[in-house]
């Protein structure tokens, strides 16, 4: 195993990959971090990504402040999260000046449209490749299919706040997943 | 749509603090809730510039969340971005660094397990619903829009094409008029 020698390498790192990721870091992540730097295993990745899906928080920013964390503590987090936002940052608020600039324009109104329903396209997309790993969640498949219809529904479409949803649908889901795997390992 | 005033500071920042708490499974699972909060409770933005924002975003490199400082920018130039962003990372962040240990040794048990599997499926949905948020104006305006969410959702998941074609592609084929 390898470690970075410092925190600037690891924000240089951090920055590296964020500029190879475009529409999602992970997959970049993975392989910088396991394959091409080595400071990672595979399963200390794999375990890294679960914590951070279980956190509130974009999933990468978690990745980059617990790793950093790991080697350099509270220095090594703030290093890997800047470098994983900086120059993103910088890019997408040009381009947000530039749109600014010509906002007006019909052809750039036309542009930000097609590219906002290639968005939504590929939001879709993520939800669908997403879906069937709900397969191998522990509770039934019809309730998860439920619950996401629910979800998709209340939030979408009747405009439900996502607060309500997520301490009432999301609570009463975490609840009967407690009792229903409990149920299922037996009583110990 | 209704003007940000020096009042607004203290809620907009207080939103996104909301919002990160709320991030389960990344920043987009939110973009519903922050269309309901800033374009239709409060009118800080129009449907265009929410759209603009989050498009924006998926055209530049890094992780999703960079459409919050966008969002952010457009409701009130760079200290509002500086604030959405700042609001979206402080809560996450603290509780990330907090419990990555505490979850870590624990991830087995009960608890965070049937965490995992009640949550995902809410998740899921939410991803839907950030998917219809944006496209349902867009379709309300101009029908065929729906071919160029379908194709790109279409292309997507059957290729492995990079988003970054697709978002350019869309561009021109709105720059043309088409939709």
């Amino acid at each position: 195993m390898n470690q970075p020698a410092s925190p600037r390498e690891l924000f240089l790192a951090f920055n590296a990959l964020a500029l190879q990721g475009f529409g999602g870091v992970l997959p970049v992540a993975q392989r910088e971090l396991v394959e091409e730097r080595g400071w990672l295993t595979r399963e200390e990745f794999a375990e890294l990504l679960s914590i951070g899906q279980v956190l509130p928080g974009p999933n990468v920013c978690n990745l980059a402040l617990m790793l950093g964390d790991r080697f350099f503590g509270w220095r090594g987090a703030f290093s890997a999260l800047a470098g994983i936002l900086a120059a993103p940052l910088v890019i997408v608020l040009a381009l947000a000046l530039l749109y600014a600039q010509v906002a007006t324009h019909p052809i750039a109104q036309g542009a930000i449209r097609g590219m906002g329903a290639i968005s939504a396209g590929l939001i879709f997309a993520m939800a669908l490749k997403l879906a069937p790993t709900l397969k191998n969640n522990p509770l039934p498949l019809p309730l998860c299919a439920a619950a996401l219809l629910a979800a998709w529904t209340l939030v979408g479409a009747l405009r439900v706040p996502l607060g309500w949803l997520v301490l009432g649908l999301g609570g009463a889901l975490v609840l009967f997943a407690a009792w229903w795997l409990r149920r299922k390992r037996g009583p110990s | 749509m209704t003007a940000f005033t020096s009042a607004d500071w203290g809620p907009l920042f207080l939103h996104f603090l909301a919002m990160s708490m709320l991030a389960i499974g990344g920043a987009l699972a939110t973009a519903p809730e922050m269309h309901r909060y800033l374009v239709e409770q409060r009118g800080w933005l129009d449907d265009t510039q929410f759209t603009a924002s989050i498009a924006l975003a998926q055209a530049a490199p890094g992780p999703n969340l960079i459409f919050v400082p966008v969002l952010g920018h457009a409701i009130a130039g760079f200290p509002g971005a500086a604030t959405a962003l700042v609001g979206m990372l402080i809560p996450s962040s603290t509780f990330a660094l907090a419990a990555s240990r505490w979850a870590g040794r624990r991830r087995q048990t009960l608890g965070v397990r049937a965490f995992v599997a009640g949550m995902a499926p809410v998740t899921i949905g939410l991803l839907f619903a950030a998917g219809t948020v944006i496209a349902l104006p867009l379709a309300q305006s101009v029908p065929q829009s729906w071919l160029l969410v379908v194709g790109a959702a279409a292309l997507s998941v059957k290729t492995k094409i990079a988003p970054v074609w697709l978002i350019a592609a869309g561009a021109v084929v709105g720059a043309l008029g088409w939709v």
